[in-house]
């Protein structure tokens, strides 16, 4: 029964390691994006202007309150439609172009990945305990300085496990972007499935797959709290 | 963008996909409520085989994505349809409304167990202790003394579950349920409205302010006796 998940023209092992590399790639090239969105919504949240705190707790409302399905869905037809738009009134009658499923997926993933990691993010920023901050500026430290010594090494520390639980919502998320066509793990398992006629066998191979991808981000993740936590001493 | 415009001539069918995706989350939550609290006591208390297990079960419906877990039952189902007509349940299984339900009740028991046995480890020892010096069984020290407290502990975290899962509802969508989701998905793919999906966006919105409102609702009064402001009715002076 393994046979099927050999490699090569007889096997659906490449195909689903192909996949699976479409899957990891999304995540990647989510995660900066998302943290970028993330680390800019956070400045807001904690902004003096009213007006930029309501701009950013109005992104993280709406961001966290949207099915991720429906966002994607939002970016992918509202981008294609605006492209469609635009190119129609510079050349009128044009193919003009579409966007691809693959900037999509990850433009929609980061935009909800922002949004929660603002939330972390700030949390972070919280904790970090005021008296350093002055001590910092004490002994004559510019806020460039500050922030390069002070906030962002224990940033690092505090926001790490909440990230941590992101990272794995978004490597489980991905799987969403297979609705709009992208060869990602769920749709290479889909393919397989349509030609195999063995549904329950390859979507629980593909489960398995996530499964472990998750347990080994959790392991990667331990490892990177304990080596943020070294210089701290245990309760 | 005519937003009005796209309201007056879709009302029906987004009342109509709301209606579905209400339906969908209230009938998994209403039944996630019976099999949350004995998932939680099993964490608790469980033998090695029993609670490993479990521990099984939750691993692996935190580690998948919820898609996969709905086409590996609505799909997957196929694979054993000699098996399921067997025992009756083939008609059961091959409704998309009830496939979703299944993985919805699935998915979220797996992580409200997890809450609600946070919340029971929380119960202070003592009070147990005392209730079992005053000769209480231990169905009633669940009732009146371990279910009052873990539920209040653990009500926060149980009203986010709720939100993720109105959002999960939304995947329905994918296996030909008409939720909310599918049918502004079906609107879009006729007209290519935008203004349709802004609209699924504001009663999506509106659904989960609404369970957000109910849960500070309850969970003031899951408090209310510590709130020494407001007297129980009939309580003594």
């Amino acid at each position: 029964m393994f046979d099927q998940f050999s490699f090569g023209n007889t096997g659906w092992g490449d195909e689903l390691l192909s996949g699976l590399g479409v899957t990891v790639r999304l995540a990647a090239a989510t995660l900066p994006v998302g943290l970028l969105i993330g680390f800019g919504v956070a400045q807001l949240l904690m902004a003096r202007s009213f007006m930029l705190r309501a701009v950013g707790v109005g992104y993280t409302t709406l961001m966290r309150g949207l099915p991720e399905i429906l966002t994607l869905f939002m970016v992918y037809n509202g981008v294609g439609l605006a492209l469609k738009s635009f190119s129609q009134h510079f050349a009128p009658g044009g193919a003009g172009f579409d966007i691809s499923p693959f900037v999509a997926g990850t433009t929609a993933l980061a935009l909800v990945f922002g949004a929660f990691a603002a939330e972390v993010i700030r949390g972070g920023f919280i904790a970090i305990p005021r008296g350093q901050i002055e001590a910092g500026q004490a002994i004559g430290m510019s806020p460039a300085q500050i922030f390069w010594r002070i906030k962002l090494p224990q940033l690092w520390r505090f926001a790490l496990p909440g990230l941590g639980n992101l990272w794995l919502g978004l490597l489980k998320d991905t799987s969403l972007v297979s609705i709009i066509a992208v060869n990602d793990l769920m749709r290479m398992t889909k393919v397989a499935v349509g030609v195999t006629k063995q549904p329950f066998t390859f979507y629980l191979v593909a489960c398995a797959i996530y499964w472990v991808l998750c347990l080994f981000s959790e392991t990667a993740l331990a490892r990177m709290e304990r080596r943020a936590n070294r210089g701290v001493a245990r309760a | 963008m005519d937003l009005i415009g796209t309201l007056l001539a879709n009302w029906p069918r987004l009342l109509d996909g709301t209606a579905m995706t209400l339906k969908l989350t209230v009938t998994a939550a209403l039944i996630s409520v019976v099999i949350t609290p004995l998932l939680a006591l099993g964490r608790v208390h469980a033998g090695p085989v029993a609670g490993g297990l479990l521990r099984l079960y939750v691993s692996f419906v935190r580690g998948t994505p919820l898609l996969a877990q709905l086409f590996l039952v609505f799909y997957g189902s196929g694979q054993f349809r000699p098996f399921f007509q067997e025992w009756g349940l083939w008609g059961f299984i091959r409704e998309p409304f009830n496939c979703c339900v299944l993985v919805l009740v699935m998915y979220t028991t797996a992580y409200q167990a997890e809450i609600l046995r946070g919340g029971i480890q929380a119960v202070p020892r003592g009070e147990v202790e005392a209730a079992q010096a005053v000769g209480m069984t231990y169905r009633q020290i669940l009732r009146r003394v371990i279910f009052p407290h873990a539920v209040r502990f653990a009500w926060p975290g149980l009203g986010n579950e709720m939100i993720i899962l109105v959002k999960g509802s939304a995947l329905a969508s994918v296996v030909t349920v008409f939720d909310l989701m599918g049918r502004s998905r079906q609107i879009f793919l006729h007209s290519f409205d935008f203004a349709i999906y802004i609209w699924a966006a504001a009663i999506y919105l509106m659904i989960t302010a609404c369970i957000v409102l109910l849960w500070r609702l309850i969970e003031l009064r899951l408090a209310r006796h510590m709130h020494p402001s407001s007297p129980l009715p009939g309580a003594s002076p």
